[in-house]
């Protein structure tokens, strides 16, 4: 059995309140860090952990923290990324509504390494009944004396302080989530400067999602050396996988980085393999905005090797061959599944979501839609495809936040891997825009 | 026109939720409670209308277009009245690729309604959203704060009986 460090005592019955959760060995690290440690000795750890940001972007937590600004009598904030809205992204619900303390936990010890007294936790609006759990726990550990004023009698206060989002894709995104945090629209900041030296209410910020802080409290009980050694390479850790489409087993799985494709994929401990009396076509392994790999590249590399669930063998090969970690949303896809329509369906949702500050965000992803449309609807011709390869071009790299890159690559990369299966559609209008008619012909390897 | 605005004021115990909400923010920063308090607000009056708005405004001390501005951004605040249960569906990708879009299409059916729309006893409204993070329980569907998931056509039926008792 593989190592769990985020979903061990899961399953435990009543693990969601704090006297079961307790019981299990939750708040030592709480105690630990704030008794025995000072705050840049938990930086530390974390720095030694080597976890990377488990929003999506990788970014090292420890050097982050490092990075938090420290002017003279300006508060510091940490604020929880739990808008969790990237298609295919199931996990952060999954972790908060099971085991809700964890996250508090590891709230907790993160607020005391950046010397912050107020922390938020950003959670989507449409979750509002794990809005109700979370605040339910806070109430839980404040009457224990784990949060409020002068925690475990150390001098350091905290207050925790659940916001629910309205209904926003966007406010995933860091600085997004700040202006909504503030009670404004979701539109994005230019970055730098970086929410670290200035983020909420213009003050120094962290943001981390649900799953980096969480495996605070393990790695402070066991240390961050115990922590980087399991992984593979700067791949630290264990990560959350969202496993969803045509497998025998769809939901949350934690697997230590470094598994293979092919076990997570086919073993029964994880997804079961793929629906009876199906085939493997294609897979999206971090979630909507990472690029789609076909059949032959997902479980070996281009150059014949194992492919790997971590950072850099998913990436081998770029964006050629290659994909990314980034959310962990693995959604498989077999022979029954439309390419053209789940791009299409993508594209939508990109448009749809696009906060319109940027022009080639804003009118790209709509005319990504829209060809889209037609050539899925039997109304395509053979020039369209090169125009939706030269519009993700033109979004590409040309935006304030990467909500345009993440709408370009999911239809730069379907093309390069399916272009056949576009063609089909351009080529049998009326075939093609039929319901559930998929192309059959051989897939273009590469 | 009915005019209504001094009806509109939250209830006593919805008033106090409010002023605590307010109350977390640092000093200055209470522009920070618009999104929740509008939830509370939709919580009360089922939608967001312009009078409701402009109460939140005052109450917030914030000018009634910093209100418009943020209820028509995100897309859980309803602008006009809408039915006694709204199903919001999952549209997007995962969910289609667990058989949403029949599902989805039977509901419709069912209800003699397309995406937008209020049956006509009031009872039930179909809203299309987007992804609501519990793809691989898809095909998925919310009512006010509960999750309904692994939909099935039959599922539904029983769903729609229990709701319109
Ligand atoms: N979980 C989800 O639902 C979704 C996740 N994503 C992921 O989000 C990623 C993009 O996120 P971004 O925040 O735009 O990436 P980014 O690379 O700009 O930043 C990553 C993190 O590192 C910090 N950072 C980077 N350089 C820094 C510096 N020099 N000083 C201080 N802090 C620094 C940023 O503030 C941020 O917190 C994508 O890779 C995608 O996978 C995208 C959509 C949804
Ligand atoms: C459009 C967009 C949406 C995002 N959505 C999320 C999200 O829902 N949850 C999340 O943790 N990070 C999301 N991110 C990434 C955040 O900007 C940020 O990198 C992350 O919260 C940092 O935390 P981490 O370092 O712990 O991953 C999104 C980024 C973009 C560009
Ligand atoms: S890239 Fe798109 S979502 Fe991001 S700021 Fe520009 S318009 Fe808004
Ligand atoms: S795609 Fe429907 S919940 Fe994610």
């Amino acid at each position: 059995m593989a190592r769990k460090i985020l979903t061990e005592h899961i399953n435990i019955p009543g693990i969601e309140s704090f006297d079961v959760y307790r019981q299990q060995g939750g708040y030592t690290a709480v105690e630990k860090a704030i008794k025995t440690m000072t705050p840049e000795e938990v930086v530390e750890e974390a720095k030694k952990s080597g976890v990377r940001g488990r929003g999506g972007a990788g970014f090292p937590m420890g050097m982050k923290w490092g990075f938090l600004a420290k002017p003279e009598g300006v508060p510091r904030y940490l604020v929880c990324n739990a808008d969790e809205s990237e298609p295919g992204t199931f996990k952060d619900h999954h972790l908060m509504k099971s085991i809700p303390h964890l996250l508090i936990e590891g709230m907790i010890i993160s607020s005391f390494a950046l010397g912050a007294n107020k922390s938020f936790i950003y959670v989507r609006g449409e979750l509002m009944y794990v809005i109700r759990i979370l605040e339910k726990a806070i109430e839980e550990a404040k009457a224990k004396g784990f949060l409020g004023k002068n925690i475990l009698g150390s001098g350091y206060d905290l207050e925790l302080i659940v916001q629910p989002g309205g209904g926003a894709y966007i406010c995933g995104e860091e600085t997004a989530l700040l202006e909504s945090l503030e009670g404004k629209r979701g539109n994005p900041r230019n970055k730098p400067p970086f929410p670290a030296v200035k983020g909420l209410y213009q003050s120094p910020t962290v943001v981390n999602n649900v799953e980096s802080i969480s495996n605070m409290p393990w790695i402070i009980n066991n240390g961050g050396d115990a922590y980087a050694a399991i992984g593979i390479g700067r791949s630290t850790g264990t990560k959350l996988i969202s496993a969803s489409g045509h497998i025998q087993k769809p939901g949350v799985y934690e697997i230590e980085l470094g598994l293979s494709v092919d076990e997570f994929l086919n073993s029964d401990e994880y997804c079961g393999g793929i629906r009876k009396g199906h085939y493997l076509k294609a897979l999206v392994a971090g979630g909507s905005s990472v690029p789609i790999l076909p059949a032959n590249l997902i479980t070996k590399t281009a150059n014949g090797e194992d492919r790997l669930m971590s950072y850099e063998s998913l990436s081998d090969g770029g964006f050629a061959t290659g994909t990314m970690l980034g959310s962990g949303g693995f959604i498989v896809f077999d022979e029954t599944a439309c390419i053209v329509r789940n791009t299409w369906n993508f594209s939508r949702f990109y448009h749809h979501e696009s906060c319109g500050q940027c022009s080639p965000c804003r009118e790209g992803t709509g005319w990504m839609e829209k060809v889209l449309h037609r050539i899925e609807h039997g109304h395509g011709s053979m020039h369209d495809i090169d125009l939706l390869v030269d519009i993700s071009k033109k979004i590409e790299g040309n935006t304030i936040c990467p909500l345009g890159d993440a709408a370009a690559w999911p239809v730069a990369s379907a093309i390069r891997h399916f272009r056949d299966e576009f063609m089909w559609h351009i080529t049998n209008p009326l075939e093609a825009s039929q319901p559930g008619a998929v192309y059959q012909g051989e897939m273009a390897l590469v | 026109m009915t005019e209504i605005p001094n009806l509109v004021a939250f209830t006593p115990e919805r008033l106090e939720k409010v002023k605590e909400i307010i109350a977390r923010y640092p000093e200055g920063r209470q522009k920070s409670a618009l999104l929740p308090v509008l939830h509370v607000a939709q919580e009360q009056w089922g939608w967001l209308s312009s009078e409701v708005m402009d109460y939140v405004a005052g109450i917030l001390s914030i000018e009634p277009v910093e209100v418009y501005e943020v209820a028509t951004f995100y897309t859980m605040y309803h602008l006009d009245p809408v039915g006694k249960h709204v199903i919001e569906y999952c549209r997007t990708g995962p969910c289609c690729l667990m058989g949403g879009e029949d599902v989805y299409g039977h509901l419709k059916q069912k209800l003699g309604i397309g995406a937008g729309e209020t049956t006509s006893d009031g009872l039930f409204t179909l809203k299309e959203v987007e992804c609501l993070a519990a793809c691989g329980w898809g095909p998925v569907f919310q009512i006010r704060e509960k999750y309904y998931m692994n939909l099935t056509n039959d599922r539904i039926d029983e769903i729609i009986e229990e709701l319109s008792k």
